[in-house]
């Protein structure tokens, strides 16, 4: 139809935000708080959204995801909650170390790939550390329209459990805390077992978590269509690789801490993107021809696409050999 | 500009014109002189001044009459609106979206103060001055969706996002190219597509669920989509199909100019924020073949994309029929002259009709 041709954009919509608050949660966890720069209400956004913070560490652009977790009945703020990770590519750390109060960052639209099912008649979540922080916002958002909701929560210590206090207080019934140093464990069966039909279940939490979680309800006779999981898959580092992008014609290497997917924009290359993450098959990519091999970590190609080495999440996967030839 | 409402019917005795204004910016949907199913989808983020594609929701001179028409559909049968339990909430964002874009882009015609959850809506051209609650129906003569769908234009799905695909599980449902929100409702993207002929085998609808899917909050999406209408019908529905698919075999050669005309479709994708859901308008546009005529352009590309549309489509979109006598009128204004790319008329470059 073309009636006013535009240029598709890669990723989201963006918003001009300030940060108007850095407030430490745990030894590890630190909440940021934003507030736009033209003064306007934030949009509205869904229980479980994330949103994408572009963090300008001197030439190098970094782009991470991160959970909504302020309530989302309120517009005047967003919030999210970052863990300090020391061993990753460095986004967690930037964003605690030069990321101040009163600093003006860009972030996208908010985006959910991880929301509540509205047809459950109860929903249970499990978290898993700093996998709370998804469940901050859907337990809003069931408040707001009268949810029945329980909250698992497995943390190494009290004094490590993000929001656990202010969660327990508001909620003593609803939310249940398990320290690993006091040796307490999640009873998944006993939980999984005899729920009302029309339960859903999500979980958030450390790759091992989420299995654990899928196939034990499997095991129970859940419908898969009933468990959900967001995983928080960030790049990871790895060994540097070249890359031809045929359509743009240029050669680019992908450094030891980059992503594939940053190395094409570093090279001024647009490509689609969302959740940077490996989950929402936005920036989903051809092979032209390799020779070598693929690192895929992506949850979104089947396991014989992946085998077939025809596509490739460019934001987490990465390859190892000789020739690669993308079609971008 | 001011629009002149006008004051017209879409049944009996058909009184519905369209203005010169309406004509010229009928939202002819060939960009070329052939046409077939595509994935033929696009931001929605305005577009050139006064077309339709300007605004988020567009207001024209049919709107009140349009309103008038929705309403005796909804009174001889309410199923027309219908909304599952969990939809309510999507039903309050479609609220939200469409009295916020339509105060904003229209602030002569539609108000809207907010005040925390206390808001007032005023509706100039049907007279309507409400204040409600935010989220609490029972501060509303209707559900969210129906109370803001019988004051706008199109029809309305609203889409929930689940298991991987969308399922139709409310909409407003008044001006319909031949098919059933009753009989839809609760059905997924591919259940209640199936009827489409060749897309499916084209593998339009995997990429189409996929791109629905990835539709975000802030960069909404529209497509347009076509049939054709005898008679300038809003409700062509199959529940009324005994009252209005007789009107088919009334064409003659005579007729056919003024009763047979072009419906267009105007499709537009919103991610809506609460619910995560996703509402996907459906806006009708109808224009007689004697006023496209009056377009040179239309006139020439409308006899090819007519001629040699695929057996399969003319089929499906019910004019397999009629097609012989649509040829024998529209080759009179087709004078074989190449045509400009692009819908718009391009009057100032496209010369007249050279027969
Ligand atoms: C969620 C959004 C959508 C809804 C609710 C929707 C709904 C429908 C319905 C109810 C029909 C009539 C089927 C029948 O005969 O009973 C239809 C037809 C069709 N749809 Fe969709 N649709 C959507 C999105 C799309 C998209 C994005 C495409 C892109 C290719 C598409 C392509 C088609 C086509 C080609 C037809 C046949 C139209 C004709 O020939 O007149 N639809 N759609």
């Amino acid at each position: 139809m073309s009636a006013a041709p535009q240029k598709t954009k890669s990723g989201s919509e963006t918003l001009n935000v300030v940060v108007s608050a850095k407030v430490p949660v745990t030894d590890l966890v630190t909440r940021f708080e934003f507030t736009r720069t033209d003064g306007a209400p934030f949009p509205p956004f869904s229980g479980g959204a994330h949103t994408v913070v572009t963090m300008q560490d001197g030439d190098r652009t970094r782009m991470n995801a991160y959970s909504l977790m302020s309530d989302p009945a309120d517009l005047g703020i967003y919030a999210i909650s970052v863990r300090r990770d020391d061993t990753g590519r460095g986004g967690s750390k930037f964003m605690h170390e030069h990321v101040a109060a009163g600093d003006e960052i860009t972030i996208t639209y908010p985006v959910n790939l991880f929301s509540l099912d509205l047809t459950a008649k109860k929903h249970i979540f499990f978290a898993g550390g700093i996998g709370i922080t998804p469940f901050m916002s859907m337990i809003g958002q069931l408040d707001q329209i009268g949810g029945n909701w329980e909250l698992h929560y497995s943390a190494r210590s009290a004094a490590l459990g993000a929001y656990a206090d202010v969660l327990r207080e508001k909620y003593p019934h609803k939310v249940h805390l398990y320290c690993d140093d006091a040796d307490q464990h999640i009873p998944l069966e006993a939980i999984l077992s005899g729920q009302p039909l029309g339960t859903h279940t999500y979980v958030c939490g450390p790759e091992g978590m989420i299995s654990w979680v899928h196939s034990t309800a499997a095991s129970l006779g859940w419908p898969e269509a009933h468990v959900h999981s967001e995983a928080f898959l960030a790049p990871e580092p790895g060994q540097p690789f070249e890359v031809r992008l045929c359509k743009s014609d240029k050669t680019i290497t992908v450094g030891e801490n980059e992503s594939l997917l940053e190395a094409i924009e570093r090279a001024g290359v647009d490509a689609p993107f969302l959740c940077r993450g490996g989950s929402c098959g936005m920036c989903e990519t051809d092979v032209v021809t390799a020779d070598g091999t693929f690192l895929h970590r992506d949850y979104w190609l089947e396991q014989e696409e992946q085998a077939a080495g025809k596509k490739i999440m460019p934001c987490v996967s990465r390859f190892l050999g000789g020739v690669l030839e993308l079609d971008r | 500009m001011t629009i002149q409402f006008n004051d017209e019917t879409f049944r009996d005795d058909y009184s519905f014109r369209n203005s010169d204004w309406a004509i010229k910016r009928f939202p002819f949907p060939f960009h070329e002189d052939s046409y077939m199913y595509s994935m033929n989808a696009e931001q929605h983020r305005g577009g050139p001044a006064g077309s339709v594609f300007e605004k988020r929701f567009d207001v024209d001179e049919h709107y009140i009459s349009e309103m008038r028409d929705r309403a005796i559909v909804l009174d001889q049968d309410p199923l027309r609106c219908q909304s599952l339990p969990h939809m309510t909430l999507a039903g309050w964002d479609l609220l939200e979206l469409i009295m916020v874009s339509k105060s904003e882009d229209y602030p002569d015609l539609f108000e809207l103060y907010r005040d925390g959850a206390q808001w007032r809506w005023v509706n100039k051209p049907l007279g309507i001055d409400d204040t409600f609650t935010f989220m609490d129906e029972t501060t509303l003569p209707y559900g969210p969706l129906e109370y803001i769908t019988r004051q706008s234009q199109g029809d309305f799905a609203l889409l929930d996002q689940r298991e991987n695909n969308l399922w139709m599980d409310a909409g407003m449902i008044t001006t319909q190219a031949d098919w059933s929100l009753d009989f839809d409702i609760g059905m997924n993207f591919f259940e209640w597509h199936a009827p489409v002929p060749l897309a499916h085998e084209m593998g339009i609808f995997k990429r189409a669920l996929k791109f629905l899917m990835n539709i975000q909050q802030g960069a909404p999406g529209r497509r347009l989509n076509w049939t054709m209408t005898v008679n300038p019908l809003l409700d062509t529905s199959p529940e009324n199909y005994h009252k209005w698919g007789i009107q088919k075999t009334s064409l003659t050669p005579e007729n056919i100019g003024a009763k047979q005309h072009v419906r267009v479709e105007l499709q537009t994708f919103y991610r809506l924020p609460r619910s995560n859901a996703l509402a996907f308008p459906i806006r009708c546009y109808l224009c007689s073949f004697q006023d496209l005529m009056t377009v040179p352009k239309w006139g020439r590309r409308l006899h090819r994309v007519v001629r040699d549309l695929p057996v399969e489509l003319a089929t499906y979109k019910g004019f397999i029929d009629n097609r012989p006598m649509m040829l024998d009128y529209l080759s009179q204004f087709d004078d074989g002259l190449p045509t400009s790319f692009g819908v718009f008329p391009d009057l100032d470059s496209e010369p007249p009709l050279q027969k």
